[in-house]
């Protein structure tokens, strides 16, 4: 018999041990895979979309639809990091992600997010509705083949084209919900779009030599800080009026206009701060403020449509 | 009829070191507890549904 142990790393080439790749993998590697952070800001925006929707909602099919969409969303996560493994590798934030570092393999990467996107919408699809579950599927594949395969490395408007996959959620959590969709999904889905572009862009002013590594055509990277900052303020500004929709077009309460109104200046003030203290260290600090602040802003309105919206009615 | 492995012949095989055997064990709890948790909630949509668990208005 000859045994091949693993005290050395690398087995002969030939053996058995090379042949079949022995999983390195952890539970917490697949589940690193599934971007928990980015996860949890879906589930939460889903679950909003799901309890402001008019009618009731038994707690069982709202839990199925917001593990399915849970789901759906950490096998963008583990499809986007099997293809972007390249870039991964060469970028400080993600050389240490499982691929890259060798916990896991490509080819486990591909096969752990085929089998959650499918079972994902499956699911969906029969437990809880149709529409929810396409709507689920096209997310899946907007994410993935649209934005990573395809805008991330062609253009440096990637971010604003395919924050759309991140805008997604709420309106599934409304067709979960009403199996049908309607203006108040909408104006959320325009929030979360307008607000991903000075959300990321904040983040990747700072990162700008890592994407140029990697040879991602971020903003910064094609067009410079300086137009990056300029992008920022222009966002910024369009999603004020945006912000504030569901209430100027009557689907939520005071408290959330003013909520908005007030969350949505202190956006535009940091991002005019950010255009014009222009390069160096305080910009730096700035636009990290901006970024944290970006994500304060969409969690407070949110959870703001959803309590008046559970206590009060959305949409009257 | 020499290359043919004899019957005293045990096959090549893999010898996992406790690390991967540990990490394997867990990946397999995980995998069980996913697969628990997804009858359990098929159960309860059908309790919730009834029988027409498939038809949507």
């Amino acid at each position: 018999m000859t045994d091949i142990s693993a005290v050395d790393d690398r087995p002969p080439s030939g053996s058995l041990a090379a042949i079949h790749r022995v999983s390195e993998a952890s539970v917490a590697d697949y589940l690193a895979l599934m971007k928990p952070r980015v996860m949890s800001l879906v589930v939460f925006t889903a679950l909003v979309g799901l309890l402001v929707a008019p009618g009731h909602v038994h707690p069982v099919i709202g839990f199925t639809a917001l593990l399915c969409i849970a789901v759906g969303a950490g096998a963008a996560g583990a499809l986007n990091m099997w293809f972007d493994a390249d870039i991964d590798a060469v970028m400080a934030r993600t050389a240490r992600r499982p691929i890259p570092s060798g916990r896991v393999a490509p080819g486990e990467a591909l096969a752990f997010g085929m089998t959650l996107a499918i079972g994902s919408v499956v699911v969906l699809a029969l437990l809880v509705d149709w529409l929810a579950a396409a709507l689920l599927a096209f997310t899946i594949f907007f994410y993935i083949a649209v934005y990573t395969m395809w805008l991330k490395r062609a253009t440096p408007q990637n971010i604003v084209i395919g924050g759309a996959a991140g805008a997604f959620p709420p309106m599934i959590g409304w067709a979960a919900a009403t199996g049908s969709i309607g203006i108040e999904p909408v104006l959320l889905f325009l929030l979360v779009f307008f607000w991903t572009p000075p959300h990321f862009w904040a983040l990747s002013l700072n990162r700008t030599q890592d994407y140029a590594r990697a040879r991602v055509p971020m903003l910064p990277v094609v067009a410079g800080a300086e137009e990056t900052r300029r992008q920022i303020l222009f966002y910024s500004l369009l999603l004020l009026p945006i912000g504030a929709a569901p209430w100027l077009m009557g689907y939520a309460d005071a408290i959330y206009g003013a909520t908005a109104l007030a969350a949505g200046g202190v956006m535009v003030a940091l991002a005019w701060q950010l255009k014009v203290e222009g390069a160096g260290p305080r910009a730096a600090r700035i636009s990290m403020r901006l970024f944290g602040f970006s994500i304060l802003y969409l969690f407070v309105l949110f959870a703001v449509l959803l309590v008046e919206g559970v206590w009060a009615g959305f949409g009257g | 009829m020499d290359d043919k492995p004899g019957l005293d012949d045990k096959p090549e095989r893999i010898v996992l070191t406790e690390d991967q055997l540990r990490k394997r064990r867990a990946r397999s709890i995980a995998i069980a507890i996913a697969l628990g948790v997804f009858v359990a909630l098929v159960y309860a949509v059908v309790m919730v549904k009834g029988p027409g668990v498939l038809n949507q208005p």
